[in-house]
């Protein structure tokens, strides 16, 4: 399979399962919810959450020019900059630069 | 729809603008940076319309991961939606048919918004309101996506690191949700399993048995979590 088709795959199954979960609601369990998916629901998100940032630096390699640091850097300004701001602009593009100039032109 | 209902919208959708427009170019110049043309940024922000999930998903797709992941992880990061979409039942019947583009375009943004719109004043009209939001956002989502697109794929520039901005997007929901909750258990069982999946497992494998255990051991001690709730 070329890697065209297996992208655009990967495309289509991430919507089936994401327009499955909004349509869901309101085709069946609008009254009778279970318990259980309740639950789920509840505490899901901050477990993903956690999980998406591990993902997003599951690369980092202590062997790298930075072993580590840029990313490192990078993830504490963030952390310390939203809880100061609670701005996720600012955030977003503050710790972003940071670690562009870090793995650019800081640790080569 | 009335003039001021449309004003209304419009105004309330405008942080929702920023957010999504500067949000949406660094998904674009994501996209671009691993390769992908602008079409793939109009396909993704039409059929998917997630951003969490469209940042992830171009890794996956860079990586070429395989189709279970890609499901795995459309499924546990947007299954807060789920959960949107029960609380909008009763105020979306009214919609009629236009209900389902409602639905479909319940966004994170959007839900902050339309979960105010039974406190608007009685001159607004509810239905007018939740549509033209909803599409609103979606636009803003779709111009910003495009046109980091467009930009990551003219302009020469070292995008070496733009990554981070999907990771820093991550950080900085994590940080709010840790501000909102005293039950920081299901976030350190997230990042603890995870990083011990990719100890055990490696970069490349450690994504399905991190969401399973994590699932695994959310349900497991589902009686701890709930009764710390209650009390």
């Amino acid at each position: 399979m070329s890697t065209t088709v297996h992208t655009l795959l990967i495309v289509l199954v991430m919507a089936a399962v994401t327009q499955a979960l909004r349509f869901l609601p309101f085709l069946a369990f609008s009254k009778n919810t279970p318990p259980l998916v309740l639950y789920l629901g509840r505490v899901l998100p901050y477990s993903i959450m956690g999980m998406l940032v591990v993902y997003c630096l599951r690369n980092t390699s202590l062997s790298s020019p930075g072993h580590g640091l840029p990313e490192l850097i990078s993830v504490l300004l963030a952390a310390g900059l939203h809880k100061w701001k609670h701005s996720m602009l600012l955030t977003i593009l503050t710790s972003t630069v940071c670690y562009m100039l870090l793995v650019q032109k800081v640790f080569i | 729809m009335n003039k001021k209902t449309f004003r209304r919208a419009f105004q309330d959708s405008l942080p929702v603008m920023a957010g999504y427009v500067v949000i949406g170019i660094g998904y674009g110049v994501l996209l671009s940076a691993k390769g992908f043309s602008p079409w793939w940024a109009l396909l993704m922000c039409v059929a998917i319309y997630a951003g969490s999930s469209q940042f992830v998903g171009v890794e996956l797709m860079a990586s070429g991961a395989s189709l279970l992941s890609a499901a795995l992880m459309a499924l546990l990061v947007n299954a807060r939606h789920l959960f949107y979409g029960i609380s909008m039942v009763d105020s979306y019947r009214p919609l009629g048919k236009s209900k389902w583009y409602a639905a479909y375009a319940l966004s994170d943004e959007t839900y902050s918004l339309v979960c105010k719109a039974p406190a608007l004043p009685e001159d607004i009209d509810r239905k007018g309101y939740i549509l033209l939001v909803s599409f609103l956002d979606q636009l803003y989502w779709l111009c910003g996506s495009l046109l980091g697109a467009l930009l990551g794929s003219i302009l020469p520039f070292d995008s070496t690191g733009i990554d981070f901005a999907m990771t820093a997007l991550f950080v900085s929901v994590l940080v709010e949700q840790w501000e909102q909750t005293k039950e920081h258990r299901p976030a350190l069982f997230g990042l603890g399993l995870s990083l011990l999946c990719l100890l055990l497992f490696g970069a490349d494998s450690f994504l399905i048995p991190a969401m399973l255990s994590i699932t695994a051991v959310l349900l497991l001690s589902r009686r701890r979590l709930e009764g710390r709730e209650a009390a």
